[in-house]
């Protein structure tokens, strides 16, 4: 039988909520607006009373509806009678109004004008540079500390730290810097064959892949993967106060946690770009040979002529620059972390955008400092 | 409806990871009911039963049975139906953190009944008064203390009046006030709903004061040592590891 409801009001001036049927959560229940109303209402009830003879099952959804009527009646200082109430109800009503709520915990929806979310919300961005410069400075204080041998840490850590950085980055970086090989030089073939002068492609592939691709191909690689997992595992060990640990212990946690992953990157990160170079420009050699009508020795020695020593050492010394990028943006974001599941998502993400962007930046101020220098 | 067999009977189950077997040969039956406490030193697999009973972690023998209904039995489909009679509270909470204390507590209310957002609302707003926490309603998990998140996690447990509740480790983390409110407010709502409480705890004081069943898991022996009423295992259990736990290793002339 349906849930139904019916208030009346008895010739004692008291409201009789007559409730009839199963109040199951899984069938829809009647509405109680009527008693509310009637609860608002002046001359207001001098009480409400219950007759629930002729209720057949409930469960919540009785309960909480009956929490609401007193809840109300009791705004308007209306006594409740509940002895028309099964036993159960009465006792889980009893319940739930044994504790206070607390003063001032319920929240206001806040509201914030255009205007002052914007400052709040660049104020929040002025903050985080802020952290981020603090952090660098700390993670300089740190490497002085390790110079003079003073900072705690451990050394298979990071022997580990460079084989997670290092070696089995490899199979993603060959794939990656062969393909883009492949792409630069079908480029270079299509738009050079044009002028007779399709040997150049080797210099383009040659030259695109020492000086800008490898670098910064690697390096997006290794925000991705390396510092995902960087901003990932600090993270997660703040959530379990872990870093805490670490602190009380004595030990610093930029010198145990993050000074480690900065080297493990710092040495890495050139290796795999020169790594990702001749990837690169085997891949080209594909395409061009088997595009072209040249002989391998002709591609290798236009390949050798066209990349000079300062090429590949500026390329070289921009994937130094890339990796500690990449490294201070997953530390900085993992000690930054709140303490939720959701708090270690939102550092991840934002230890690889962080990244990301401070590796294109960075690539465009070195490209016009290189060629201003000449290199 | 009711078996006679009793609520949830245990039928024979080991439990093992890998070849690692934690526990052999339990068999035990919870009363409709029942505050039935699952007891035993640390390590002794008492959380790795619990997650046999709420369907986390398959059994290398034996079954479950619930209303006589072989749980690792069943299909799929009924075991979905089952699991969802039971409510459970985890010993953190295991609130959702991405989610406000009333999402954490309505989305089960979302997903399973007809309610509408205010109905809902209104049901969420019951099941945090009766937990003590009315008000906190839009504050996200890592915003509140340990115990008021296992609050929480108990209000959530209870969204869609779960015949049977299971807790683990309900007073860990707990001041002994706290705890012991808890211990009552699984007594009142055993009182006035009818649900059957399974309780996995090692806390002496919480098994006297809501136990009237109970099962001790021996992590020597690998196996119950005994079952029944915990007091009556305490007074006169022939074994000396029961009688020893209950009293906290103290020496029985001393034991009340």
């Amino acid at each position: 039988m349906n849930a139904a409801l019916t208030c009346t009001t008895t010739p004692e001036d008291s409201l009789a909520v007559t409730l009839t049927g199963d109040w199951l959560l899984d069938a829809p229940l009647p509405d109680i607006g009527p008693v509310l109303v009637r609860l608002r209402e002046s001359p207001a009830p001098a009480n409400v009373c219950f007759d629930a003879s002729e209720l057949g099952d409930w469960d919540t959804g009785l309960v909480a509806r009956l929490v609401s009527i007193r809840r109300d009646a009791q705004a308007n200082n209306i006594p409740v009678d509940e002895s028309g109430l099964p036993d159960g109800a009465r006792q889980l009503i009893a319940l739930a109004f044994a504790v206070r709520e607390r003063e001032g915990a319920r929240r206001k929806a806040r509201d914030i004008g255009f205007f002052a979310g914007i400052g709040e919300k660049t104020q929040r961005v002025a903050g985080r540079s802020r952290e981020l410069l603090e952090f660098v400075g700390e993670l300089m204080l740190s490497f002085g500390r390790l110079f003079r041998g003073k900072a705690t840490y451990l050394r298979s850590d990071l022997v580990q730290y460079i084989q997670e950085a290092g070696a089995e980055a490899l199979p993603i970086v060959s794939l990656i810097s062969f393909l883009i090989g492949m792409i630069f030089a079908f480029v270079g073939v299509m738009q050079l064959e044009n002028f007779g002068a399709g040997i150049y492609t080797a210099d383009l592939v040659a030259v695109a892949m020492v000086r800008e691709m490898a670098p910064i191909m690697t390096a997006i690689i290794m925000a991705g993967r390396t510092g995902a997992a960087y901003a990932a595992q600090i993270g997660t060990m703040k959530v379990n106060e872990e870093v805490d640990a670490l602190t009380t212990l004595g030990m610093d946690p930029i010198d145990f946690l993050v000074t480690p992953r900065v080297i493990a990157l710092i040495i890495m990160l050139p290796m795999l770009t020169l790594y990702g170079s001749l990837m690169g420009i085997l891949g080209g050699t594909f395409v061009g040979l088997s595009m072209l009508d040249v002989s391998i020795v002709q591609y290798a020695t236009q390949t050798v002529n066209s990349v000079g020593l300062n090429s590949l050492l500026g390329g070289l010394f921009k994937s130094v620059v890339y990796g500690s990028l990449v490294a201070i943006a997953g530390c900085q974001q993992g000690l930054a972390c709140g303490n939720s599941a959701m708090a270690v998502g939102e550092s991840t993400t934002r230890a690889v955008v962080m990244g990301i962007v401070m590796i294109v930046v960075s690539a465009s101020v070195l490209t016009v400092i290189y060629i201003n220098l000449g290199i | 409806m009711q078996g006679n067999a009793g609520h949830i009977v245990a039928r024979d189950i080991t439990v093992a990871y890998g070849d690692f077997v934690v526990q052999r040969d339990l068999d035990f039956t919870v009363n409709r009911g029942d505050v039935f406490i699952i007891m035993g030193g640390s390590g002794c697999g008492k959380s790795t039963l619990l997650k046999v009973m709420i369907g986390l972690k398959e059994p290398a023998k034996g079954d479950i049975f619930y209303e006589d209904v072989p749980f690792w039995a069943s299909g799929e489909d009924e075991r979905e139906a089952m699991k969802r009679k039971f409510g459970t509270l985890f010993q953190s909470g295991a609130l959702w953190s991405s989610m406000t204390l009333a999402e954490n507590i309505g989305l089960a209310l979302k997903q399973y009944t007809a309610l509408s957002d205010a109905e809902i609302r209104e049901v969420v707003n019951y099941k945090l008064m009766l937990v003590g926490l009315a008000g906190f309603e839009d504050y996200y998990p890592n915003e509140i203390s340990g115990g008021m998140k296992k609050r929480a996690g108990l209000a959530r447990a209870m969204a869609l009046d779960p015949e049977i509740l299971f807790f683990d480790e309900p007073s860990a983390g707990l001041d002994p006030i706290s705890a012991r409110l808890l211990d009552d407010l699984i007594l009142e709502l055993r009182d006035s709903l009818g649900t059957t409480v399974v309780v996995v705890t090692h806390e002496l004081a919480s098994i006297f004061a809501i136990g009237n069943n109970s099962v001790f898991l021996d992590a020597d022996a690998k196996t119950q040592l005994a079952t029944g009423d915990p007091k009556e295992l305490r007074d006169s259990h022939p074994n000396d590891t029961v009688r020893a736990f209950l009293r906290r290793g103290a020496p029985e002339a001393d034991a009340a």
